[in-house]
């Protein structure tokens, strides 16, 4: 049951006035987490953007309670907290870690990978802009192939986004979902349903960056919606097991066609100059993941 | 450690080039006289709109970006350019 | 306070004397990543946590950074954390342990002293800890497995008096892996002395907090208008707490021999130090290893001492000072070198003792490093020799390095 967009609570944790960039999608993404939490979570983040939407000492920006951590512990850190509130009997707080790209598909893969082994009853959420934006834009594993950034800036990422969701699969997690600031009912009960799902649960958040992916700040939702209906960021869930795809990716499934690649790389800077050979791979590559989620959807498996 | 507090970075509203203005006529709220549609205040990425009817946006923290006028169903809103003295010597 | 009846006397090598102290403490997480030759600690610990004997969470981490970030995460929250390492772990936990300090976070933590690598080597000397001596953790030496329990205990209640994260450093193989007597307390006993951990951070939906946050370099108004610290006060503070806790580790360590007997000898241990001429210094397992040699030069005539530095941080400059007033020269016998310049005691105590009226000769040796033995004969001979030549500053020496 899908909750409707009126519906969704009004009360607001993260406050007016911080840090983030105009039009930032982990902004949207943030409030919504937020709300579906009730703000009853304990909030680990590292270096990252996140960090910087937080405050600086001694103003914070959001009313829930926040650990900065190191770059490559957020898992790590976000366990101690839970192994701290299980010794000490203190229970009905959802324990988040909440780190970007990079620190989730590269600096933070390992202490994520030994969380997820051990089951910590923790939810981990990716919020992929899909490079180091805090620190200026540098490519990570989760860059898309052929994208300028700062560390890539003439020839372009040369090798595939990582698939982090597939990499949390193989540690049989019982929920994994991908979501989008653009479909924030989505996200906001996925986000409710991995609250009651105990064990590690895995959420990895499309996050629209203006100023990373060269768009105006006011497309930010534009963006975030194409990178959906294109099929280069589907949304589902594997829960307990069972694949399905959700919101607009399932809509797309039963009644239409995905829209062409190149509709959401021509709208981003980023992907400009991205040789006729690397797009139309890109676009293959995104067709032949879609009928294989389509199959999986249709299994159900 | 911080506790939390409206406008950590400062009045961030001062950040803006363009400001959204409201045609209240347009807005389909207003025009119901409750709290429908309300996209605008459901992606507004930095929480300065309220779910009010009318809407109300803080402009003192709203950065400006322009996301309101794009998710808008009726094209209520517009940006127009923020005027500033100090700007245009 | 009465002394405390011991409890028993058990036959066990210096890392089940960790893991006990830590049980007896009632650690309430422990984070558990294996490295030689320190996985004992951890191994017991787990047995003690899977029969039910000590009630804790477990958690077997994936990396040593993984396991002070545990540490630092389930103390924030307010539970008693504590971990072991050696060598490469210790320094695979650099960042976090840096973060400890800042965040002054109470973890304990054993680190059972070995070689750093390239080349590899398992067996003992201090380069470890010393290379993490600018982190700001209170760093205590134990000289044998009696001290490794009784300065573990104490560690608990020295980290919660200054908001600062204690290691214990002991001599991998010499006493990780040998078995000695160790007065063993009674829980009872340990329960009185070390007290509940009272957490100064607060991570809770109710009064919602942010921690640790980007601080910038002058100081900063809150949200009602109150001013308050930049990095540069935090970061004074840290050192104001390790300076205080001079005066706390010999008040915990005075404290604990009138409620225990035994006493470790606060910020140093002293061997017929008193009256000594010829002084011997080092941490650890050679200080015991001197005093054996001190022994044979007092029966040559020679009045030779030990003092031994068991907080190497805070370095007891003052502690140092007082002890080597009446010596004419101090040999200081480093397991660790700081390259490019000389032994870090030896350097330490040099910058001690400077500008005050205590002016023995010093004089460095580097000895043992990977695990070279080192035998009080051999302290003897270089004692002997460097009387024969005449006490003068020199360059470091090496004891019996074959180039």
């Amino acid at each position: 049951m899908t909750t409707k967009a009126l519906d969704l609570p009004e009360r607001e944790y993260m406050l007016p006035g911080n840090r983030t960039c105009a039009g930032c999608g982990l902004s949207i993404a943030y409030r919504h987490i937020l709300k579906a939490l009730d703000g009853r979570a304990i909030m680990t983040i590292p270096a990252s953007c996140l960090t910087v939407l937080g405050g600086m000492y001694p103003v914070s920006s959001v009313e829930v309670p926040v650990m900065n951590c190191t770059f490559p512990s957020t898992a790590a850190t976000a366990s101690g907290i839970v192994a701290g509130l299980k010794a000490l009997g203190k229970e009905g707080i959802t324990v988040v870690a909440m780190a970007g790209d990079g620190g989730t598909v590269d600096i933070g893969i390992q202490a994520l990978s030994g969380a997820a082994e051990r089951d910590t009853d923790l939810l981990y959420i990716c919020y992929d802009n899909e490079a180091y934006m805090n620190t200026g834009v540098q490519r990570s594993s989760a860059t898309p192939k052929g994208v300028r950034t700062a560390t890539t800036p003439v020839q372009g990422k040369q090798t595939y986004k990582k698939d982090m969701p597939a990499i949390m699969e193989a540690h049989y997690l019982r929920y994994i979902a991908t979501a989008s600031p653009a479909f924030p009912e989505d996200l906001y009960d996925k986000v409710c349903k991995a609250r009651t799902v105990v064990g590690t649960r895995y959420i990895h958040i499309h996050a629209p960056c203006p100023p990373g992916w060269f768009f105006p700040t006011k497309e930010t939702v534009n963006v975030g919606r194409l990178a959906v209906e294109t099929g280069a960021f589907p949304l589902y869930e594997i829960d307990h097991g069972t694949f399905r795809l959700t919101g607009r990716s399932k809509t797309l499934a039963a009644r239409g066609e995905l829209k062409p690649l190149h509709e959401y790389l021509t709208v981003q800077g980023r992907f400009k100059n991205v040789p006729r050979e690397t797009l139309d791979e890109l676009q293959q590559h995104v067709t032949e993941r879609w009928q294989h989620y389509l199959e999986r959807d249709k299994a159900g498996a | 450690m911080a506790s939390p507090s409206i406008g950590e970075a400062g009045l961030t509203g001062q950040w803006r080039t363009r400001r959204p203005v409201v045609n209240h006529d347009e807005c389909v709220a207003a025009k119901a006289g409750r709290p429908v549609c309300m996209q605008c205040w459901l992606y507004c990425p930095e929480a300065v709109i309220k779910k009010s009817v009318p809407i109300e946006i803080d402009l003192e923290y709203c950065k400006g970006c322009g996301i309101c006028m794009e998710v808008c169903r009726s094209g209520a809103i517009e940006m127009v350019p923020e005027t500033d003295d100090k700007d245009t010597e | 306070m009465a002394v405390a009846e011991t409890q028993d006397t058990q036959i066990i090598t210096g890392n089940q004397a960790m893991a006990l102290a830590a049980k007896l403490c009632r650690v309430q997480v422990v984070a558990a990543y294996p490295i030689t030759p320190q996985s004992q600690v951890t191994e017991t610990l787990s047995e003690y946590v899977e029969s039910k004997r000590l009630d804790a969470q477990y958690v077997n981490v994936e990396s040593e950074h993984s396991a002070m970030s545990v540490c630092i995460g389930a103390a924030t929250v307010g539970a008693r954390a504590f971990t072991a390492t050696s060598a490469n772990g210790l320094a695979y936990m650099c960042e976090p342990l840096h973060w400890a300090a800042g965040a002054r976070l109470p973890i304990v933590m054993g680190c059972v002293n070995r070689a750093m690598a390239a080349p590899w080597s398992v067996l003992n000397d201090q380069q470890d800890s010393m290379s993490q001596r600018d982190a700001g953790w209170i760093q205590i030496f134990a000289r044998n497995n009696q001290e490794i329990l009784d300065c573990a205990i104490q560690a608990f209640r020295i980290a919660q008096a200054v908001c600062v994260p204690v290691m214990v450093c002991y001599d991998g193989y010499i006493l990780s892996h040998t078995v000695m007597p160790v007065d063993v307390p009674s829980q009872e006993a340990v329960d009185a002395f070390v007290p509940s951990y009272v957490p100064h951070t607060i991570l809770d939906p109710a009064d919602p907090k942010n921690l640790n946050q980007v601080t910038l370099a002058n100081p900063r108004e809150n949200e009602r208008g109150v001013l308050c610290h930049g990095y540069m006060e935090h970061r004074y503070l840290l050192e104001e707490a390790l300076e205080q806790a001079l005066g706390v580790i010999e008040e915990v360590d005075r404290e604990y021999a009138a409620a225990f007997g035994r006493s470790c000898g606060g910020l140093l241990w002293t061997y017929l130090a008193d009256n000594a001429e010829i002084v011997l210094m080092a941490a650890g397992s050679l200080a015991s290893e001197a005093s054996v040699a001190v022994d044979e030069l007092r029966k040559a005539g020679v009045r030779a001492g030990v003092v031994a530095i068991r907080s190497y941080r805070p370095f007891p400059k003052q502690a140092l000072v007082n002890a080597l007033a009446g010596a004419q020269c101090v040999l200081v016998f480093d397991k660790s070198l700081s390259y490019g310049n000389e032994g870090p005691i030896c350097a330490d105590l040099k910058a001690a003792l400077y500008g005050t009226n205590t002016q023995p000769v010093v004089q460095g040796f580097i000895a043992g490093l990977g695990g070279r033995d080192v035998k009080a004969r051999e302290l003897v001979d270089v004692i002997n020799r460097n009387l024969k030549e005449g006490i003068e500053p020199r360059p470091t020496q090496w004891v019996n390095c074959q180039i």
